[in-house]
């Protein structure tokens, strides 16, 4: 399949899912013809559309996220999730809760992303010193238990059941009751993240051939390692601080779509951004469809989906991780 | 493109493992580095590809030193070829061997139609164009060695510097990677090698270049360099060196 075809297939099918977002729920409303006034113009206006225009942003970034960690580490199984980025962002982002910050999203998406560089620079110190692909895996374990670790410890601290409660609901992951102030929150971070991440296109691709070489065809690998903190860090980081640890999207994305775009790294980038936002669009409409009085949390459903489906990479690749 | 080394000294980790290396490498010569494990060759060959901060001594391409040399010009300039066959996606050879003109293209341009036809050139040499549309990690260790070398040439660099480039080769294709190294160095280049064959190194070299413990123990022509002696002191080994008719300088180890 040509590069243009594909990308205008996603194209096409990011606005499919982005319509099935706009329309599905446990009331079904077409998004045309909506009289103004009435309760289901509001629930479009107000719900809807805000919840998928997050969910377009954030799997877009997700997506671009995957196929740059994996192109600028080597490795199929990097992914912001898997290497503990989300999860420190989503401790900075709880830590933002506990001081009480949650009235000023702007602050919370800050914490999150402070979490999300940090940990991003600990990896990318790592990376440059060459570490294998288990080493990668196995140093984001680490952050994410240490992660996981802290963001108990704020719990158990949590000054009221209140404070208790939200921290909880928000850290499973979610688009559910996220509206326009969140979302003018995420956009511009995201947006930035995905700008800083486009830049790194070539360099992933010289480094294809290992450091050396890529160095020797002109690129500036510290550049590109500030290009992959940054983007990361503010993508991601914003991202979770508004819909908590939504994981998997990175690493599955990049996967599906190798085979029709191709391994060079620079050109999975944009097509695992669109097929981000599809899969993100797609699971959150299919959550809000689950059976039963409340819905299926989006980063419990991803998990479910995200972890087997790890596992059988994990397998059918273990002859080629050292 | 004329490269010299002056009285470069380099350490790694606080050892040393360069001591005062001079050398000058011209146009239109294939020059070969030699040495045992750890005598420094592929450490020497990164500070010539500018890849490695020397702690004294320079390395000046042209009169201009490799160190004040604008990251994007010097990879026009240099082609390096690391040893050991990196390659970690499964890239069809000709993106493969497109990766050789990144410094060529502008910040977001696509390839031009000199891209191309250097492309096409740079496959044609290395007889890998058969190859074009194969997954890199599908091809066996001699085709992608060849593949990598198309690489390199794609560049069409000014300075090729390429460390071990024979492993991995039939006699067949070594040899026959021996004479494309001299048709870039016909065409104007500089070409530098860093090999362990010294039968090739022979062969091959207009240069050669023996290091031993971080310092050079003697350039000249092969003639010069291979001597019993030299060896001798170079590898702990003794060699045998003969003239043929045919085969021209054949060195070997001694058997005891």
């Amino acid at each position: 399949m040509r590069r243009a075809q594909l990308i205008a297939l996603l194209a096409l099918g990011t606005v499919a899912t982005f319509l099935l977002s706009l329309m599905a729920g446990k009331v079904w409303i077409a998004p045309w013809g909506l009289a103004a006034g009435t309760p289901e113009a509001l629930v479009m206006a107000e719900l809807r559309l805000p919840r998928a225009l997050l969910g377009l942003v954030i799997g877009a970034m997700l997506g671009a996220s995957g196929a740059v960690l994996q192109g600028y580490l080597r490795n199929p199984l990097a992914d912001a999730g898997v290497l503990g980025v989300s999860a420190n962002a989503a401790f900075g982002a709880v830590l933002a809760l506990f001081l009480g910050l949650s009235a000023t999203p702007l602050l919370v998406a800050a914490f999150g992303m402070g979490g999300a560089v940090a940990a991003m620079a600990l990896l990318a110190l790592l990376a440059g010193r060459s570490a294998s692909a288990t080493g990668f895996v196995l140093a984001g374990v680490v952050l994410s238990s240490l992660a996981a670790a802290l963001t108990a410890l704020l719990i158990s601290l949590a000054p009221n059941p209140f404070a208790l409660e939200e921290i909880v609901t928000w850290l499973m992951g979610a688009l559910t009751d996220r509206g326009w102030p969140q979302l003018w929150v995420v956009t511009p971070f995201a947006a930035l993240g995905l700008g800083l991440l486009m830049l790194t296109g070539r360099a992933l691709d010289a480094l294809a051939l290992g450091e050396a070489a890529a160095r020797s065809l002109g690129v500036d690998l510290r550049a590109t390692r500030w290009l992959v903190i940054a983007g990361t860090g503010l993508g991601v980081g914003a991202a979770v601080s508004v819909t908590g640890v939504v994981g998997f999207v990175g690493l599955i994305v990049p996967h599906l779509l190798r085979p029709f775009a191709g391994e060079r790294p620079s050109a999975l980038i944009l097509p695992s951004a669109l097929g981000g936002a599809i899969l993100l669009l797609l699971a959150d409409s299919l959550v809000r469809l689950s059976p039963g009085a409340g819905e299926l949390k989006l980063g419990i459903a991803m998990a479910l989906l995200g972890a087997p489906f790890f596992l059988w990479l994990l397998w059918r690749k273990r002859e080629l991780i050292p | 493109m004329t490269l010299e080394i002056s009285g470069l000294s380099l350490s790694r980790g606080g050892r040393p493992v360069l001591r005062d290396v001079s050398a000058a490498f011209a146009p239109g010569s294939v020059s070969v580095i030699l040495g045992p494990n750890g005598a420094g060759k592929s450490t020497l060959l990164d500070a010539m590809a500018g890849l490695r901060a020397a702690d004294a001594g320079t390395v000046r391409l042209n009169g201009v030193a490799l160190a004040d040399m604008p990251h994007r010009e010097r990879a026009r300039r240099i082609g390096y070829l690391p040893q050991g066959g990196e390659v970690h996606w499964n890239l069809r050879v000709h993106e493969l061997v497109a990766l050789g003109r990144l410094p060529h293209r502008g910040a977001f341009a696509g390839e031009s139609g000199a891209d191309r036809a250097a492309i096409a050139r740079a496959m044609a040499a290395a007889d890998v164009a058969a190859l074009a549309d194969r997954p890199v990690l599908a091809l066996s260790g001699g085709e992608r060695a060849r593949v990598l070398l198309a690489r390199v040439l794609a560049g069409e660099p000014e300075l090729l510097l390429a460390d071990e480039p024979l492993a991995n080769l039939d006699p067949r294709h070594a040899v026959d990677a021996l004479r494309l190294f001299r048709r870039a160095a016909d065409a104007g280049a500089a070409v530098v090698l860093v090999l362990h064959d010294l039968q090739a190194a022979a062969r091959a070299a207009d240069q050669l270049l023996l290091l031993a413990d971080g310092h050079c123990l003697a350039q000249g022509d092969p003639a010069e360099v291979l001597t019993p002696a030299l060896l001798a002191e170079a590898y702990g080994l003794e060699m045998l060196v003969r003239q043929d008719a045919e085969a021209g300088l054949i060195v070997a180890p001694k058997v005891v």
